[in-house]
């Protein structure tokens, strides 16, 4: 943080997340309050990126304590004001609670949610202000650019990133330096270098979170990209869904460009580097290179056969590279402070850290950056806080429509990009979502299905037809029509697509099926052969829905019934006319003491 | 999906389509920009028109069926007019996991419209995404530019009053 009189630093949180929950609300009260005690200019307020503690947010965190306070509203900035900065406490009510013993944790360092976390991406997201340069100067930021543009020539660099270990983390996990050695080594006057942030997973916002949060980081590594490949123009491609990502980052390229460190003779060395924002028009299949390059080409965003590498022919037939966000992300700190340091970090097959979205049935929804090798549990446990509403683990989904899901049993499989792999899954981007005893895991495959195949481009029969084949088989089951040989057929099927499609979405939409049968093949076998569904999600294999003895006779369903089908005296228990009833669920939602069950 | 008037005269068809040449205007005419041209045509005139993306064909010397089929590639892309307010629902892991379906269902009901259709009115248009990334916040709706998270059905009809 800059150097300051300023004798408290208030940073509140205002990612994509912490803006819904309504932190802009909370900054004009925090400025109002210290206007009105004369304190402006005594405690500064930073808007920041994401804290990661979304689940939690509006976050504000102090400093020079560090305490941080959480799930804000607007009139508890007269008690942060007043208690806090005036009187010099903390405010215990204001503090996050561990969800296990209910402890009152003060200083955010102390919170599990951040204690075995390791930021390298994520450094300065929530720290520094991500629309001032100057903040991110002030971090060490370009210092890096200067070492590589004055001291280092494009190999070396190469080298550096290759011995450092730092594989792809758009979910691939191919070798960066060895990718940067290709079209450093393709001959040609003009190269073009690409960063995806076409963050399609559903489930995943890693990338958005650190282009909201610390968008100079990814310009700093591109540029040195650009340097050891021999490009002088970037694109960075971003969906169009992120306008926040996306005015944050034309503001650092402005302000980079302003700076000299974008343009031409970037820090005398002679070398020039452009760098431009292409807006995504929302197609998943985008997220696959050879697709995006059509789509800044202004095609339609359909991949196209390999070889030729994009290495050899990209964007308009010139050499390219293109890599990931947070790969991008990696790349300062690496030069910063050397291969070792980097590849010290997480495992030997998988050297630094992964940034991960948690979502889903935890306690503490969020991001977070763990070294490569933490256990899947820690993850789940320690970071996210656990399974929310004291219910039982049951799966956990990574690596979005093209991963898969793991049981219980793997919950002490670290996590790299070789683990997950052996357990038939993949690292995938960083999307992670828990899933508690309530979940049906034919339903969750046939979600993934569902979107990959409307996702399809349609250019390879394998995925057009194939996809489409098998979420009709997936339906069938979740139905309650699942027939004998189902099973046999979609692994058939699976291997079939894996094969013979033309990119990496045909290739690996089967994972999400062929994982769920491996671990969850009883539950598919329950659907078929039993017309259950054990997790309770499949409304054609459920039964009716009654009111048991618990119902307590508030009335609640009687009035929220939207076809008048339940009845009964306040007081008394209720009774549902099952003729009427459209096993809609609103009155299971609704009822306050959870005396709706289907039998 | 004629636009309207620009058949009847060529003074009307002009000027409905001068926003569009000041747009057309702002870029070097070349392939590249067709898909930014799209966006920004779409942001001025709410959807895309056969006759604007006529124009936009001549312009960037392509085939109408070149951008016609980016048009139809891109889910971002309309060629029909759309509501005052679009409600994007999201159908994301998280936000399936957290109950999503039902909000969608509850939509549906109040605006007695299906995925992808728009009110008679042309108040709402109701799109289910695949995913908003505000994972955080599932179930989590999009009305616009605001998002509304942590939903259940009946937070529905209060929200959607906002807007009317």
């Amino acid at each position: 943080m800059e150097e300051s009189t300023y004798r408290s630093h208030l940073l509140i949180c205002c990612g994509t997340d912490c803006v819904s929950s309504g932190c802009e609300e909370i900054k004009s009260a925090l400025e109002e309050e210290l206007a009105n005690n004369d304190l402006a200019d005594e405690v500064k307020v930073i808007e920041t990126g994401c804290h990661g503690f979304c689940e939690k947010g509006p976050v504000i965190i102090a400093y020079p304590e560090g305490v941080c306070y959480c799930e804000l509203e607007p009139f508890d900035m007269a008690v942060i004001v007043k208690e806090h900065i005036l009187n010099g406490r903390i405010i215990d009510e204001l503090l996050y609670q561990e969800p296990l013993t209910e402890e009152s944790i003060s200083s955010y360092k102390e919170l599990d949610f951040y204690s075995k976390q390791q930021r390298i991406a994520l450094a300065n997201c929530g720290y520094i202000d991500p629309e001032e340069i100057d903040d991110y100067i002030a971090n060490d930021g370009y210092e890096a650019l200067g070492r590589v543009l004055t001291e280092m020539t494009s190999q070396e660099v190469i080298e550096e990133v290759k011995d450092a270990g730092l594989r792809g983390r758009g979910g691939g996990g191919f070798p960066t330096g060895l990718k940067w050695q290709f079209a450093h080594d393709a001959e040609s006057d003009k190269k073009y270098i690409i960063c995806n942030a076409d963050e399609g997973d559903p489930g995943a916002f890693m990338d958005r979170s650190l282009l909201e949060g610390d968008p100079h980081r990814i310009i700093e590594g591109m540029i040195i990209g650009g340097y050891a490949i021999g490009a002088d123009e970037g694109y960075i491609y971003v969906r169009a869904e992120y306008p926040l990502a996306i005015e944050r980052l034309q503001k650092a390229i402005d302000q980079a460009e302003e700076y000299g460190l974008l343009g031409e003779d970037i820090f005398s060395s002679s070398f020039d580097f452009k760098l431009q924002i292409k807006e995504g028009a929302g197609a998943f299949v985008c997220g696959e290179e050879t697709a995006l390059m059509a789509s800044i080409e202004g095609k339609r965003g359909m991949p196209n056969p390999r070889p030729p590498y994009p290495a050899q022919k990209g964007l308009w037939g010139q050499p390219s590279n293109i890599n990931n966000v947070e790969t991008y992300a990696n790349i300062p700190y690496i030069m910063l402070n050397g291969a070792e340091d980097f590849s010290s970090i997480g495992t030997e097959g998988s050297a630094g850290t992964k940034v991960f979205a948690l979502t889903g049935n935890i306690n503490n929804t969020g991001l977070a950056e763990v070294p490569m090798g933490i256990t899947m549990r820690e993850i789940i446990y320690d970071v996210a806080g656990g399974i929310s509403d004291g219910k039982e683990f049951k799966a956990v989904q990574i690596g979005g429509p093209s991963g898969g899901c793991l049981p219980k049993d793997k919950l002490d499989l670290p996590v790299d990009y070789d683990s997950l792999i052996d357990a038939g899954v993949m690292m995938g981007s960083g999307g992670l979502v828990v899933m508690d005893e309530d979940i049906c895991m034919v339903d969750v495959a046939r979600f993934f299905l569902d979107f990959t195949q409307s996702e399809s481009c349609g250019k390879c029969t394998p995925c057009r037809e194939g996809t489409k084949r098998m979420l009709e088989i997936l339906e069938r089951i979740t139905f309650g029509e699942g027939e004998e040989g189902d099973i046999e057929l979609l692994k058939e099927l699976s291997q079939n697509i894996k094969d013979t499609s033309l990119c990496g979405l045909g290739q690996t939409a089967p994972n999400p099926v062929l994982s769920t049968l491996e671990y969850f093949e009883d539950e598919y076998k329950a659907h078929i052969y039993e017309q259950t569904c054990p997790g309770g999600i499949c409304q054609n294999l459920l039964g009716d829905y009654i009111i048991n003895q618990d119902c307590i006779g508030c009335t609640t369903c009687i009035d929220t019934c939207p076809v008048d089908a339940v009845t009964g005296e306040k007081g008394e228990v209720h009774e549902i006319a099952l003729d009427l009833c459209i096993a809609c669920g609103t009155c299971v939602d609704d009822c306050p003491v959870d005396a709706i069950v289907q039998e | 999906m004629d636009c309207c008037t620009c058949n009847e005269s060529d003074k009307s068809r002009q000027e409905y389509l001068a926003p569009l040449q000041t747009i057309l205007d702002g870029y070097e005419g070349k392939e590249k920009d067709l898909i930014p041209i799209l966006q920004e045509s779409q942001e001025e005139y709410g959807y895309l028109a056969e006759e604007v993306l006529k124009e936009i064909a001549s312009n960037l010397d392509l085939s109408f069926g070149q951008v016609y089929g980016v048009v139809t590639f891109y889910s971002q892309f309309h060629l029909e007019p759309r509501g005052e307010n679009v409600i994007r629902i999201c159908m994301g892991t998280a936000c399936h996991v957290k109950g999503g379906d039902k909000i969608l269902d509850k939509l549906k009901e109040e605006l007695e419209i299906d995925d992808g259709e728009t009110t008679d009115d042309l108040k709402f248009t109701l799109e289910a995404v695949a995913c908003i990334g505000a994972c955080g916040l599932a179930p989590v709706i999009m009305i616009n530019d605001n998002t509304h998270g942590r939903l259940v059905p009946k937070d529905i009809p209060e929200i959607l009053t906002q807007y009317e």
